[in-house]
């Protein structure tokens, strides 16, 4: 039992210097984030700086915070292939929110 | 236990499939109240991203103009308007919040009582103070009149979703405040050193406990990150 505890204690426990990166990462990430609403960027720009921004930051928190990245692949896969069934879903719902845009503007403004 | 011979196992895909495949545990070197904490953490994910998503669906389908967040959100300071300054403390304060508690289960597992204890103290403030700002942009939003059913920017959804969006999140961390507290004590007070028992369980204290607390942690951080995007900056 004491054999299994230490190899748990040196399989957990890494530098406090990897904290650390991602700690600062994660500030300068976030600064970079705000300045795009601080410059005011626009359209394409901003939706892709944004984007970036936070899945940068989305995987620095679960990857190292959140020890995936030393985990086995078998936990690791079955977090992350429901994330496609959202990515779906968003597709999904996005073709819809356009199709009730288009029949609002159709029939309560067109049409009176 | 299996831990003993995890090194000796195929890893990747390869280790995922014989992983899966194998005789009793599944999930390999991770106690089970770890995967219990993911497995909360992932309908945990399902749920914000339902509101996430009729978020974004009711934004995409509305005629009327939705408010302009970063002025909604402005802050006067002097006078001047500072877009989204509030929410951008807010993230910082999080983010700092996060650091702490990853520090805490890496000093945790060093059997460093005293500074997992104070550093999930910390943790525990940076939530409070989370919260409190919350509280405090959610009474300047209802002062100027913004409500579930209308408010005076523009499309009348964005109330409700502001509402949900933010209130749902903002019980998640104050759930986890009143839990880093508790962990805290436990902490000083050695429970994870001696192996004490705990008051709802008769399961022998343990630090992987700390990083079980943390993984929720880190998720409302995590969830944060999206609102953020999605709500505050887009």
């Amino acid at each position: 039992m004491e054999e299994t505890q230490k190899k748990e204690q040196t399989a957990s426990t890494h530098k406090i210097g990897i904290y650390l990166w991602i700690w600062g990462l994660l500030f300068v990430l976030s600064f970079c984030s705000y300045m795009v609403d601080w410059f005011q960027f626009q359209g394409l720009l901003r939706w892709t700086l944004i984007l970036i921004f936070m899945f940068l930051k989305a995987g620095l928190i679960m990857a190292f915070f959140m020890h995936l990245f030393w985990e086995r692949y078998a936990l690791v896969n079955v977090l992350l292939w429901p994330m496609t069934a959202i990515a779906c879903f968003i597709g999904l719902m996005i073709a819809e929110g356009k199709y009730t845009v288009f029949t609002r503007l159709l029939y309560f403004f067109t049409e009176g | 236990m299996p831990d003993n011979t995890l090194n000796n196992l195929p890893g990747g895909f390869k280790g995922m499939s014989s992983d899966l495949g194998s005789d009793q545990t599944a999930f390999k070197g991770v106690q089970w109240g770890k995967v219990m904490m993911w497995i909360f953490l992932l309908s945990d994910t399902f749920i914000f991203s339902c509101f996430l998503i009729s978020y974004m669906k009711g934004r995409a389908s509305t005629v009327v103009d939705w408010p302009n967040p970063s002025e909604v959100f402005a802050l006067h300071v002097g006078g001047v308007p500072v877009p989204l300054l509030l929410i951008a403390i807010m993230t910082f304060v999080l983010i700092t919040s996060s650091g702490t508690m990853a520090l805490a289960v890496k000093y945790g597992y060093e059997r460093n009582r005293k500074m997992c204890g104070w550093l999930i103290v910390a943790t525990a403030l940076g939530g409070l103070t989370f919260v409190g700002m919350q509280a405090f942009e959610w009474s300047k939003l209802i002062h100027e009149g913004v409500r579930p059913w209308e408010n005076p920017f523009g499309a009348k959804q964005f109330g409700s979703f502001f509402f949900m969006i933010t209130g749902f999140h903002g019980t998640h961390v104050s759930i986890g405040v009143i839990f880093l507290f508790i962990f805290a004590r436990k902490v000083l007070r050695g429970d994870f050193d001696t192996g004490k028992r705990g008051f709802f369980t008769t399961m022998k204290s343990d630090y992987v406990a700390i990083e079980i607390l943390g993984l929720y942690w880190h998720f409302v951080d995590l969830v944060w990150v999206f609102i953020f995007a999605f709500f505050y900056l887009w």
